[in-house]
């Protein structure tokens, strides 16, 4: 049994530390494994709070595109552990929509253990109210993990300056012919889009909507049209629609 | 007895942030009517346009504004719009990942809401694309990009223009519509803007440039200078403005 976690522990940093403590000790983690050359598609969705890990575990040359959406109230936090072997390749999309006083955070340590692996995360934050929403995404790349291709782009869009963004990329490179990038980007609605849509009619929550479903796609661009797409890009509507 | 015009503007003043831009603005256009605005750079003119639809950022300080008797100034953006007032911009804006398609459905529904209409149809609204994206010259494709994503500056304006055939309002204040626009395409917008011309609806055209004034031929010319009308007449006035520039007129 791991210890109850505190604020000195890196990945627990922007935690809500009293309820990771009423919640601890969390549920195991969530295995996920494909097999040396084979693909998957893995979907999470989080709306009742709650700590959620998921181990992850690439074969040679497997890939999978993992989607997330959390979009609770109270306390959220994903992490995601994955360990890709030689030419595997992580496609991670994530949304978190945080509101009132939730708390929701996504922590990712991706580990490029073998030669040509690529990695891919797109995390997008959207912060309300008093609302916290953290990214802490780690690429580490393991000694002999030549020709490592990875990159995590962690946006947050802060729809009410109450609220609070914290995104912080970690790399960890032990190998000397690889590509890692990473950019981290905070902002709020551009003030333009909004007055140009309203000045056609649309309301300025509306609007607002409209502009955040266009922030959030990124998340979900990976996933082939369909049910489980269709339904992660509805509960985001129902999100917005929910601060009219 | 003189009808209430459609679009009353009495002595309007208003700031930019600390600026006073308009300095006491009086302006009438009535229903029917073409009226066209010229004035140097820096006159306030896209100030008065965005003032007009409501901006953030802009603050009246003294004076009104009436469109159709109601009080323009005391509406939201959106309200002004489902009024009836459409303001075409100088510099039309980008926003990436939401689609032309999407933006005028959901704009045009949620005028239609407001004034207490029926939605249009997802059959009709496509009708009606086709048919003013083809006038205007703007493809299927273009038109699935995201709003004036990937648009050349002319291509810009016809997708204001072909959002004024979309939409329909009552009034249409066109900010330089006509600059950056090649002259086929300026024939092409200025049809559309004779097209829209009726006698339940006005104009008021912002340009520097006679060549538009041949096209859509305006009732009424008026120089902007320093935040005020400083001269108001008929066509010949924007000819005057070709031949001798404001320094000749303001003199
Ligand atoms: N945000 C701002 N802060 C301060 N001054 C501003 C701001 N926006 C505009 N101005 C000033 O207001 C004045 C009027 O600008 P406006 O854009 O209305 O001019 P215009 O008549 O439309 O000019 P043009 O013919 O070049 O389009 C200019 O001097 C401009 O610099
Ligand atoms: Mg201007």
């Amino acid at each position: 049994m791991t210890a109850l976690p505190s604020r000195r522990d890196e990945a627990w940093r922007y935690s809500d530390l009293a309820a990771v403590a009423a919640l601890w000790p969390p549920p195991p983690a969530r295995q996920i494994v494909v097999r040396a050359g084979e693909q998957r598609e893995e979907l999470l969705r989080v709306h009742a709070g709650g700590i959620h890990d998921l181990r992850v575990d690439l074969g040679a040359g497997a890939a999978l595109t993992l989607v997330l959406l959390v979009e609770s109230p109270g306390y959220a936090r994903v992490f995601v552990e994955a360990d890709l072997a030689d030419a595997a390749s992580l496609d991670l999309g994530a949304v978190l929509l945080a509101g009132g006083d939730a708390t929701s955070e996504i922590v990712t340590d991706i580990r490029h253990q073998g030669p040509g692996a690529s990695s891919r995360q797109r995390v997008r934050l959207v912060v309300d109210e008093r609302a916290t929403g953290s990214c802490l995404g780690r690429i580490a790349v393991a000694r002999g993990a030549q020709k490592t291709d990875a990159a995590l782009s962690a946006r947050a869009l802060v729809l009410k300056r109450t609220a609070t963004a914290n995104l912080k990329p970690e790399l960890e490179i032990f190998a000397d012919d690889v590509q890692c990038a990473h950019g981290c980007t905070v902002g709020e609605l551009d003030k333009s889009a909004l007055f140009y849509l309203q000045s056609r009619g649309i309301g300025r929550v509306e609007a607002e909507a409209l502009l955040t479903r266009a922030f959030v796609a990124d998340g979900f661009t990976r996933l082939k049209a369909g049910p489980a797409r269709d339904a992660l890009e509805a509960a985001t509507a129902q999100w917005l629609e929910a601060r009219l | 007895m003189k009808p209430v015009p459609m679009l009353e503007i009495i002595n309007l003043h208003a700031c930019v942030g600390d600026k006073p831009i308009l300095k006491g603005l009086s302006l009438s256009v009535g229903a029917g009517e073409v009226h066209a605005i010229m004035g140097p750079n820096g006159a306030g003119k896209s100030t008065l346009s965005y003032v007009l639809a409501g901006r953030e950022g802009y603050a009246v300080t003294a004076g009104s504004a009436t469109f159709e008797g109601a009080d323009l100034l005391a509406m939201e953006p959106h309200e002004r719009a489902a009024a009836g007032l459409f303001l075409g911009f100088q510099y039309p804006v980008e926003i990436p990942g939401v689609s032309n398609l999407l933006f005028l459905r959901t704009a045009l529904n949620a005028q239609k809401r407001l004034r207490g209409e029926a939605e249009i149809s997802g059959a009709d609204f496509m009708k009606l694309v086709r048919v003013e994206s083809a006038v205007l010259g703007l493809d299927m494709e273009m038109l699935k990009r995201g709003v004036n994503v990937g648009f050349s500056g002319g291509e810009k304006k016809r997708n204001e223009a072909f959002q004024l055939g979309m939409l329909q309002p009552k009034f249409a204040l066109l900010d330089e519509t006509d600059s950056g626009l090649d002259i086929d395409a300026l024939r092409i917008v200025s049809e559309g803007i004779n097209r829209f011309r009726r006698p339940d609806r006005g104009v008021l055209l912002i340009t520097h440039y006679q060549r538009l004034l041949d096209h859509v031929r305006p009732d009424f010319v008026h120089i902007l200078a320093g935040g005020r009308i400083v001269e108001s007449g008929g066509p010949e006035l924007a000819m005057r403005v070709e031949t001798e520039g404001y320094e000749g007129i303001a003199a």
